[in-house]
Formats: C-alpha cells, structure tokens, sequence
C-alpha cells in the first residue's frame, strides 16, 4: 500500500483538522453533521442534476468569484480567509446534495456571526447562487429544491 | 370629499418623499427583495395576484428599508372596459400602504340601460396592510406569511349604486391572507378570507336587497414558478351576490406573470368574471404593468 493511499485512509477515518495548510487558524470546534444546517438529499438525483462533486465545485467557484466581485455584497467577503471559505462552501454544498462529502466546517449561525449580513444581503447571495447555477446549466427546479434547504437557514444567517 | 382624497393622496405622496429624507435615512436600505417575491398590484391595489392579495408588502424593499410601486391594469371583457391604476409604499416589508382607482367604463351597455352610452362606474380604494408573521420564502418550509388588511373604497356614482339597490357608497372590506412560496416544487400557494359588503368589488357599492350584512368570502391563488423571471398560475374569488337586479358571480383567472427586471413585471391573463350589471359572460383578457422600487 503506497503513503498516498495510507494518508487517505487516515483522512477518511478521522475528520479533517479545522484549518486545512494555507488556511488561517480558527477556534476549535465540533465537527458534526448537524452543523450543515439541513438533511442531505437521500438518492443520487440532486448529485446528478448538479454533476456531481465536478459540477458542484465549478458553481462554488463561480457562486465565490460572483460574490467577492459583487458591488452590493463584495465588502463582506474582504476578510474572509478565502482559502477555508471555498473549501467548507463546497463541502457544504456537496453534502447536502449527498453527492459523497464530510461538512467539516462550523455551524451555521457561528459561520455567519458579526458578518453583518441582512436580508437584502442574503438575497443577493440567492441570486449570485442562481446565476451560477443557471451558467451550469442546473435546471430550475432542482435549483430550487437546493434554495429550499438554504431558506431554512435565514435565522442563522441574516442578523437581527 | 373631493378635498378629503385629494389631501389624502398628498399625504402618501408627503410620505414617500419625506420617509427617505428623514434623519434615520443613513441607516434605510432600498431594494432587495427576490424577483416576484412582492407579486405585481390585484386590481383593488393590494399586492398579490390580479384578483386578490396575497401576504407579501408592495416595493422592493426587505424589512430594512422602504419601497414603492405603482401599476397600472386593464381587462378588456365582452361588454365592458375596466381599468385601474394605482400605487403603494411598502415600509420594512412590514406595513402597506396603497391607493388605487377603478374605471369601469359601461360602453354601449350604458345606454342599454338608459345610463348613457360610455357610463363609467368609479371607485377609490385605500387600502393597507400588515404582515403579523411567518415569511413567503424563508423559514419553516410549512409557516406561510400572514397579513391582515382593510380596503375602505368609495364608489363615485352615489346615485346609480342607491337606485340599483345598494345600501351604502362606501363600505370597508377586512381581509387574512397567508402566503407561500414552496420552494422544493416551485409553487406558490395562497389563500384569503375576506369580510365584505361590497357588490362587485365596490363598483356597484355595499350591501343590497338581497342582503346588507357582512359575509366571508374566499379568495386563492396557485402559481407555479418556470424560471426567476417567469411564473403561470391561477386564481379564483368567491363573491357575495346582494343585488337583486344585477346577478353577481364568482371571479377566476388564468395569468402568466413576467419580471422584465426588478422595477417592471407584467401580467397577461385570461379572466372570467361572469355576470356583471345584469349582463352575463364577461370574459376577457388581463393586462397589468407595474413598477416597483
């Protein structure tokens, strides 16, 4: 068995730490599934209409370009190690559309705390997440079906 | 009274230039509703569907702002030409504000029934409306958004309504709508009861012969949403039936709704408003603007 494989199965036996090498150290916390905030889809159909682990990473790629470009709402991701923010977006993502992932990152009301976010903010993200999901060609409804699962999170997100 | 509306209306214009202004204007936010998410204008002024409100707030804005919308309708049905054009101001997506005028031109109908041809039935309707909880889109994917609201309407044509058999010019319908957005299916889903007098919305005036009192009626829409812009549904509105020279039917439509972008949506419907002022079968089509900040 190569170290390669020998370091897999010990990243997969154990949860990764919670900063990755290249990301900035954070508070300890507990790695839970609960702390995605929602049930992942059962089955493999919302993995598929998203293509996959392929598919999701190119729309959280392009859903972090859209908002750290953003006139209304880039300010907020300035000092956000960007780095951990890819990762854990795109775990999140992952495991909530059941297309094989671990969410490592936090919870979602300690991930949102002092970002200032407000509702108009939050709504603009929804758009950022709709555009990028339009240029992967993910149809509508099951889009929505993904926005279902993230409107139950507003209380942890959007302040006041 | 002519005054009376008149400095009505230059209070809701007052107010929507002012609240802008005002000192805590720093701390307002314009703008950021979702797409469709404040519905376009129904024909009594409340935002909704074309028929009846649903439980979102007129304008763009989300609770930390104010907003204002206006819009204009028509619906071309087989005798008659009714038009209604109106605005509204929306504060912290909380409490709305609106003002809306009804053209009801009677066309040869009119001189049918010895009104003369062209005889115009009008009315003002003030409405407002308060959300007391839940939300359209976010949340508990079973909590709906609930409002209450009261539409005071005051017909222009005293005489005509008295000599039909109406007992009042003037009546306030109360109202409950809850309201939601079921994501996971993409449909929109709402429901209102309404406490009312009114004979044809108020055109015809309040209460009649048939009956004078309050009765409850239902009011539902159900839309189903094709793409951010774009959404089809339906509507259906029960209504009272006070007169007894003008049979009174229940309202549906059919509308397909578009967001051109977020300060212009349009509506093109097909309605079928039965009998109105003893003429049977008005049916016709639907078409409203409306514009939104």
């Amino acid at each position: 068995m190569s170290m390669i494989a020998i370091a897999l199965l010990l990243q997969s036996a154990s949860p990764p730490p919670y900063a990755m090498p290249g990301e900035e150290p954070v508070e300890a916390y507990e790695v839970r599934p609960e702390n995605a905030g929602a049930k992942p889809f059962e089955g493999d159909a919302m993995a598929k209409a998203f293509g996959g682990q392929d598919g999701i990473r190119r729309v959280v790629n392009r859903l972090i370009d859209l908002n750290s470009n953003d006139p209304v709402i880039g300010e907020i991701f300035v000092t956000e190690d960007r780095v951990r923010f890819r990762r854990t977006l795109f775990e999140h993502m992952c495991y909530l559309l059941n297309a094989g992932c671990i969410y490592t990152g936090m919870d979602m009301r300690s991930a949102h705390k002092n970002m200032g976010i407000q509702q108009a903010d939050m709504n603009r993200m929804v758009e950022n997440l709709q555009s990028a999901m339009d240029a992967e060609g993910i149809r509508f409804h099951a889009q929505n079906r993904l926005l279902a699962k993230l409107a139950t999170m507003r209380k942890d997100v959007v302040e006041r | 009274m002519s005054r009376i509306k008149l400095s009505l209306s230059t209070c809701t214009l007052a107010l929507i230039w002012a609240l802008p202004q005002a000192a805590w204007a720093d701390e307002l936010r314009g703008g950021g509703k979702l797409l469709l998410t404040n519905g376009i204008s129904s024909l009594e002024g409340a935002s909704g569907g074309s028929l009846t409100p649903w439980a979102v707030i007129a304008g763009n804005e989300t609770k930390d702002g104010i907003g204002v919308s206006a819009h204009a309708t028509v619906a071309e049905v087989k005798s008659y030409d009714f038009q209604s054009a109106g605005f509204s101001i929306g504060l912290f997506d909380r409490v709305e504000l609106s003002y809306s005028h009804h053209n009801f031109n009677m066309n040869e109908i009119g001189a049918a029934l010895g009104l003369g041809a062209d005889y115009a039935f009008k009315q003002h309707i003030f409405g407002a409306k308060l959300k007391l909880a839940g939300d359209l889109v976010f949340g508990d994917p079973m909590m709906p958004a609930i409002v209450i609201g009261a539409q005071y309407k005051n017909s222009d044509n005293d005489a005509v309504v008295g000599a039909m058999g109406a007992k009042d010019t003037k009546g306030i319908d109360y109202y409950v709508s809850a309201s939601k957005l079921f994501l996971s299916h993409s449909i929109l889903a709402s429901a209102t009861l309404r406490a009312t007098k009114a004979n044809q919305i108020g055109l015809l005036g309040f209460g009649g012969d048939r009956n004078s009192s309050y009765s409850l009626q239902a009011e539902g829409s159900l839309a189903w949403q094709l793409s951010r812009r774009f959404a089809i549904g339906g509507e259906y509105r029960t209504k009272p039936n006070n007169l007894g020279v003008a049979r009174e039917d229940d309202w549906f439509d059919l509308f397909g709704t578009y967001a051109f972008n977020k300060h212009l949506t349009a509506a093109v419907g097909y309605a079928d408003m039965g009998s109105i002022a003893s003429v049977g079968e008005q049916r016709g089509v639907l078409f409203s603007l409306q514009a939104s900040y």
